[in-house]
């Protein structure tokens, strides 16, 4: 039970990255997020379902998600409307486009399918099929980790990180914003579809509506993440990332479970998700308002010392005199 | 270096808002000029910037920059030739990233590949380039740039431009923002970095004095115009009293042609 929360915190995880990108790192309110997740989940189902192997599946799932995310930032740099607005339609978009990949239909199951997560138990048959499975995520979410580490530490990725925090340094330094948005959109929608690739495969099916509310449940694991430590590098960026992806789904696991004694049924998942979002923010608020009058009281508190110091040499000085 | 020929710009063109911000301006600047602009608000100064560096499209006219026609290249091919800084220091660098992932971004101007660049060596040369500005950043490398004060973000922004190894610096008031240590700092870290690095500046201020004591030329500006255009000889000889008073007299001829114009 408990490795499950884990799995599927770890599979959540790749899909915060993608959320991390685009949210903090780009600084792009991207809601294409809700529609590419489901488009990762299809595109690995029926790939599966059609034979072409678990490698392949998940390739063509990132690749889905990377195009999801090229029509996003073109829509936006073409059209020059908002990336909110952007996202928005290209979520819209995909739900049809995804029920196509479906085949039609709103949900596909793999049941008697060969998947990645009843591969990976067979590694080392001699464990705890379980512990196997919770190993052999850890290592995939932590080579995808390794993967957006280097990513940002290379030239290009540093640009994309510079366009998120000055757009105008971007065009003074010869970077032309457009193309960085669209590979920076296009690698977050990848992660966000190769995440939905493996839920499908963990959970046995992929449906069409996979993706709904995803955006806010990453952001609210993404500032639970933030309480836990604070740091500008990248490698400790994406780990808080994880943790607070594994924290996020242990508490829906609470609410889920425990929840049933202060009569909470899963659909009010979404409202607790959203309440904790906002309590995330108010909590930084309040913290960042307190450390401020924190420092206010201290520069004062150091001023008046400064100033009775200087009176008091004064005194000093007259009583010589 | 940079022709500037019969350019215009008139923004809202065909609405009740139309306004020209500049009229047929004729500039040329030679390699190794250091130019200074004066001219009150709304003269022009800025909007000639915006469009010698491509914020926006000119109106009319042509633009040769380096002995190429720029004038439809977009901002960012034409930030190789150009190192802009702007009167506010939180313009040229990026609050959230370190100092060494800001000035890596500017060492390697433009598109750049998956390549890691940032290495220890680069981290010395960078720590060295530091020590030119004597604020102690050198120790600060991964410092985020958000914690830095003014005057130390915006000699950081110079020091990255220069870094970036741009033929002409476009100065847009870039010490107004700072209080008058840290403006005279930067001033004179400017004019270290022109000469050291032999670059070709166009320099807006609204100090008079840094306009006569600093480079070889001058130009005042007025409603969407080039008014005055002193070399090197005639600033030589120059006051602000003296400037003043040119001023006054070219805006006095003016009215008077106004006034014969109107006049019955």
């Amino acid at each position: 039970m408990l490795e499950g929360i884990f799995v599927d915190g770890l599979i959540f995880s790749i899909m915060v990255l993608g959320v991390l990108i685009s949210y903090r790192i780009l600084d792009f309110a991207d809601l294409t997020c809700d529609g590419s997740f489901a488009t990762g989940a299809a595109i690995a189902t029926m790939s599966i379902v059609n034979g072409l192997g678990i490698p392949l599946a998940l390739i063509l799932a990132f690749v889905g998600g990377a195009i999801a995310g090229f029509i996003t930032a073109t829509i936006h740099n073409r059209l020059k409307v908002p990336g909110l607005l952007a996202g928005i339609l290209t979520m819209t978009m995909l739900y049809s486009i995804n029920i196509r990949i479906l085949g039609n239909r709103a949900n596909v199951t793999l049941l008697g399918k060969t998947t990645l997560f009843n591969t990976i138990p067979k590694w080392i048959p001699s464990l705890n099929s379980s512990i196997v499975l919770l190993i052999g995520t850890l290592i995939i979410v932590f080579a995808v980790k390794s993967i957006v580490d280097i990513f940002f530490r290379t030239d290009l990725g540093i640009g994309i990180g510079a366009l998120g925090s000055n757009e105008q340094m971007v065009v003074s330094l010869g970077m032309d914003p457009k193309i960085l948005k669209v590979i920076g959109i296009g690698f977050s929608n990848a992660l966000i579809a190769l995440s939905g690739g493996l839920l499908a495969q963990y959970q046995g099916f992929a449906d069409a509506n996979l993706g709904q509310g995803m955006v806010v449940q990453g952001l609210a694991a993404i500032m639970i993440g933030e309480f836990l430590f604070d740091s500008n590098r990248i490698s400790l960026i994406t780990l808080r990332v994880i943790f607070g992806a594994i924290i996020y789904k242990g508490l829906m696991f609470l609410g889920r479970y425990y929840g049933y004694y202060i009569h909470l049924t899963p659909s009010d998942l979404k409202l607790l998700t959203g309440i904790l979002v906002i309590v995330s923010l108010i909590i930084a608020q309040t913290r960042s308002a307190a450390s401020t009058a924190d420092a206010r009281k201290k520069a004062l508190k150091r001023n008046k010392e400064r100033r009775s110091a200087l009176l008091d040499h004064k005194e000093d000085g007259n009583a010589e005199n | 270096m940079l022709k500037i020929e019969q350019v215009s710009k008139v923004f809202y063109p065909g609405t009740v808002n139309e306004k020209t911000a500049l009229e047929d301006i004729n500039l040329h600047v030679n390699e190794g000029d250091i130019i200074t602009v004066v001219g009150s608000n709304g003269s022009g100064k800025s909007t000639l910037f915006n469009l010698i560096s491509g914020t926006y499209p000119v109106t009319g006219g042509t633009l040769v920059l380096d002995g190429k026609d720029v004038t439809n290249a977009p901002e960012y091919k034409r930030a190789f030739t150009i190192g802009r800084i702007f009167q506010d220091p939180t313009k040229g660098t990026a609050a959230k990233m370190s100092i060494e992932d800001n000035m890596i971004t500017a060492y390697r101007k433009g598109m750049r590949g998956l390549t890691i660049s940032l290495n220890n060596e680069m981290r010395d040369f960078f720590a060295d380039e530091l020590k030119q500005l004597s604020m102690g950043l050198e120790l600060r490398l991964k410092d985020n740039v958000g914690l830095l004060s003014g005057g130390q973000r915006q000699a950081l922004t110079l020091l990255m431009t220069v870094i970036s190894k741009p033929k002409m610096l476009l100065l847009d008031e870039h010490t107004a923002a700072l209080d008058p240590r840290n403006a005279q700092i930067v001033m004179e870290l400017t004019m270290k970095f022109i000469k050291d690095y032999k670059l070709t500046a166009l320099m807006v201020t609204h100090n008079m004095q840094h306009a006569i004591d600093f480079g070889n030329r001058l130009l005042m500006m007025d409603e969407g115009k080039i008014i005055l255009d002193l070399d090197r000889e005639h600033k030589r000889e120059l006051t602000v009293a003296k400037l003043v008073q040119m001023f006054k007299e070219i805006k006095q001829k003016e009215y008077d042609n106004d006034e014969t114009l109107l006049a019955p």
